[in-house]
């Protein structure tokens, strides 16, 4: 049995104030279990919706309003938490550091693990509540042959958040509730209508929800004294230009180097040590091969060896053809079958079963990675038995960026 | 069960109260400045009301009793009016640092225009010592303002003696007696006070009305412009139904007022034992006997008011928070701040406010079902929680 129906307790809604939290509620309350609707208040509370409003998306006191309404139309408890040092704390530093340091945040995934499952889950086991819903489009299952809780790409692909759900443990699973996980964004919006909940017709949320349009104009307003203009190197290590900050550039970027070239030129890395931005051409910005740390397993207890599994470092990406070869500590290699493009550090790199593709093995944070060969990688993929061909070994020269084949 | 904790933020409305508001909301709705017998029958309802008021704090003269549209207004009209009327004389006037944020924040509105402001510190039980008063009056002081009873903790200011200490000076003295007025005996003469503000809705009356006790030859600027409608101190037509009100409220108030103290008192009291008895970690904020005795604030260590107030509302029980807003909160209460008490402790510090319809049997609901709470609070923020989740 599902060790989840032996307790069924009050149930705790994180609700953004959008549709898909909105039928998550209104789908729990319909099966007669307690429910309680919670909003975190994450902006500032002295500073409330101004013309040029910072939080104009989820979570804003629009947003307030219309999560209340929704709780009041399905009669269930409704507050709003003081969510703004901890967001600040967890999410918003986080952003900007991994800025700083040259590397590209996923905000979603800190949010959903430290706050939403994290303390919102701890606070409310202490109201009495067992379990934590959201409106993501994921599934999570007891499965018994393991005995491990997992988590499943939604019913919608298109809409599909698992990719920002990786990092939740074991705890978090058993606790977790994605109620529209198993419904199709149409079928959300329908439920809504049907229901006469005032959101049904409300855009989806776009982009993160606590940077307004330009995350660079947030930056500066954020962390601006700790970004330093530098030195835009190339693969050869010859200077050919200044840059405003690394913070201000992100692996793959184009635009806004100002640098004539014969060539289009690309960001293909950013060095936070010596603060300087490296750029190359499109065929250096291929990986075959990179580094994942602070690795979360979810289908599986661990990694003892090498792993076919498809992958995606990005969260509008299909999942590729990979491996995973297992490294000390929290850490594993990745390998894909074929190089991927513009590969930024600090992604989530998430993995899923290859022979059940919605099924999430686990993920982590994509490392910076010194230069290594691919020799490691064929190997390794020699070992799982992924068979590479002799032409990618061949094509893939000495280093991790190679051009596609 | 369903209890109601909450009565520092507002009060049911008394039936009797409503009773004898009603006429003036419907066939008696003439406007007090109309010269016709419509108007004469709301004028008559009116000065009523405010002879009322001015009894109840022992003035026989009505017309130092000014009605505003509540406390806040009450106290802005206290501050900015003496400012604006004595600012030749002198710019700086003294607050205490656990205000209302009505006098706080008008005190920051003076600031902001050039006045000094000084805020004077309480000791750890939440009391201000009046020679702290004595110290700070300067030749420049215009305006002393300081609150009767805490309106977070029921502390009580001794206000009798610091209205002494003014008078020695000639500086002008307003208190903020929004929660003490109509639960304690108040006498404007005995404590010395030239400008006293009070409201409503805390006393079982109506929201939108208040009343701003201004001693006969206190120099001060009205704070709302228009007509002449309270001698010129208060323009725009009078909340007549609220005034009312507000009368009949205090009129119930004092009825039995000795008793009710005595009553609420015994009530607080076994909360406070009770849910001690039952819990450990459970401290009493301010002093034990210098307070009113309605208002029980208490830190429950280890947990988060916050968490508190919305588990309790879940079980149908209304309480509030001693900090502003907690759950990390950058803005801790400034009352328990300014008293010295530590993070843990201003976080986990609810409270708990008792009304004229509060029985034993409310009482030791809560003293049954909060323990339960904050026990399973503590196990769960002690355990190997999901508070400190994955990393990401």
């Amino acid at each position: 049995m599902n060790p989840r129906d032996a307790a069924d307790g009050m149930i705790v809604v994180a609700m953004s104030g959008g549709v898909d939290s909105a039928v998550a509620a209104a789908l729990l309350a319909r099966q007669g279990v307690p429910v309680v609707g919670i909003t975190l208040r994450i902006w500032p509370s002295l500073r409330p919706a101004a013309p040029e409003a910072r939080f104009d998306s989820c979570c804003s006191p629009q947003a307030v309003e219309d999560a209340r309404s929704v709780a009041q139309a399905l009669s269930i408890p409704y507050y709003v938490l003081n969510y703004e040092a901890e967001f600040d704390r967890e999410v918003i530093q986080y952003f900007t550091q991994a800025y700083l340091t040259g590397e590209t945040p996923n905000p979603c995934v800190p949010c959903n693990s430290r706050l939403k499952f994290g303390s919102l889950y701890a606070r409310a086991r202490g109201w009495g509540a067992t379990r934590v819903a959201t409106g993501h489009y994921a599934r999570v299952e007891y499965h018994p042959d393991t005995g491990r809780y997992r988590l499943r790409r939604a019913a919608d692909a298109r809409k599909d958040q698992s990719y920002f759900l990786y990092s939740l443990t074991q705890e978090q699973l058993a606790a977790a509730l994605f109620p529209v996980g198993h419904l199709r964004k149409e079928e959300t919006r329908r439920l809504a209508r049907e229901l006469g909940l005032a959101v049904a017709d409300k855009p989806d949320s776009q982009e993160i929800c606590f940077v307004p349009r330009d995350y660079r104009a947030y930056l500066r307003e954020r962390v601006g004294a700790a970004i330093q203009p530098g030195t835009i190197r190339d693969t050869a290590g010859t200077a050919c230009g200044q840059h405003q900050g690394i913070a201000f550039y992100t692996v793959g970027q184009r635009r806004g180097l100002g640098i004539a070239s014969s060539q289009p030129l690309y960001v293909i890395d950013l060095d936070p040590t010596r603060n300087e931005v490296i750029v190359g051409e499109d065929r250096d910005l291929w990986t075959r091969e990179l580094e994942v740390e602070r690795v979360n397993l979810i289908a599986i207890e661990r990694l003892s060896e090498p792993r076919r599994v498809l992958a995606k470092v990005r969260y509008a990406q299909a999942p590729a053809p990979a491996a995973l070869i297992p490294l000390p500590g929290d850490r594993l290699r990745l390998c894909f079958e074929e190089p991927q493009r513009a590969v930024a550090p600090g992604q989530a790199a998430v993995f899923y079963d290859v022979s059940d593709p919605d099924l999430v093995v686990g993920g982590g944070t994509i490392r910076r990675g010194e230069q290594r060969t691919t020799a490691n990688c064929g190997m390794a993929n020699a070992e799982c038995g992924i068979g590479i061909g002799e032409d990618a070994i061949r094509g893939g020269g000495g280093g991790v960026r190679r051009p596609p084949p | 069960m369903r209890v109601y904790l909450d009565h520092n933020a507002t009060t049911p409305l008394h039936p009797e109260v409503l009773a004898a508001m009603t006429p003036y909301l419907g066939e008696r709705f003439g406007n007090p400045s109309s010269l016709h017998a419509w108007g004469q029958e709301a004028r008559q309802a009116l000065e009523r009301a405010r002879a009322t008021i001015a009894r109840a704090l022992g003035v026989g003269d009505k017309d130092t009793i000014v009605f505003t549209a509540g406390g806040t207004e009450a106290d802005n009209h206290a501050l900015l009016g003496v400012a604006a009327a004595q600012e030749k004389r002198g710019r700086h006037v003294i607050i205490s640092a656990v205000e209302h944020h009505a006098v706080l924040n008008a005190a920051v509105h003076l600031a902001r225009q050039g006045f000094e402001v000084t805020r004077l510190p309480v000791d750890g039980q939440g009391l201000l010592n009046p020679d702290e008063v004595r110290r700070a009056i300067r030749p420049d002081t215009i305006l002393v303002s300081l609150m009767h009873g805490n309106n977070e903790t029921g502390v009580l200011f001794p206000i009798a003696a610091v209205g002494r200490i003014c008078r020695e000076h000639g500086v002008i003295f307003h208190t903020d007696a929004v929660q003490s007025f109509g639960k304690l005996p108040l006498d404007v003469e005995a404590l010395h006070v030239d400008l006293l503000s009070l409201s409503g809705h805390k006393l079982h009356g109506p929201k939108g009305i208040g009343a701003l006790y201004i001693r006969r030859g206190t120099k001060m600027q009205p704070l709302i412009h228009g007509g002449t409608q309270e001698r010129s101190r208060r323009a725009g037509t009078e909340n007549v139904a609220g005034a009312v009100g507000l009368a009949r409220a205090t009129e119930l108030m004092l009825q039995d007022q000795e008793g009710a103290a005595k009553r609420l008192a015994d009530l607080r009291d076994r909360l406070e034992l009770g849910l001690m008895a039952a819990l450990p970690g459970v401290l009493r904020n301010g002093h034990s006997t210098e307070r009113l005795p309605h208002t029980a604030n208490l830190a429950l260590l280890g947990v988060e008011a916050e968490s508190v107030i919305l588990a309790l509302d879940l079980c149908g029980v209304g309480i509030s928070s001693g900090a502003a807003c907690s759950s990390g909160s950058l803005e801790p209460s400034h009352v328990l701040a300014a008293m010295g008490l530590s993070r843990e402790r201003v976080e986990g510090s609810v409270r708990f406010s008792l009304g004229r319809g509060t029985t034993p049997e409310e009482i030791d609901h809560v003293v049954e079902v909060l323990p339960p709470i904050v026990e399973r609070m503590r196990r769960v923020h002690a355990g190997p929680s999901a508070v400190v989740g994955a990393r990401t």
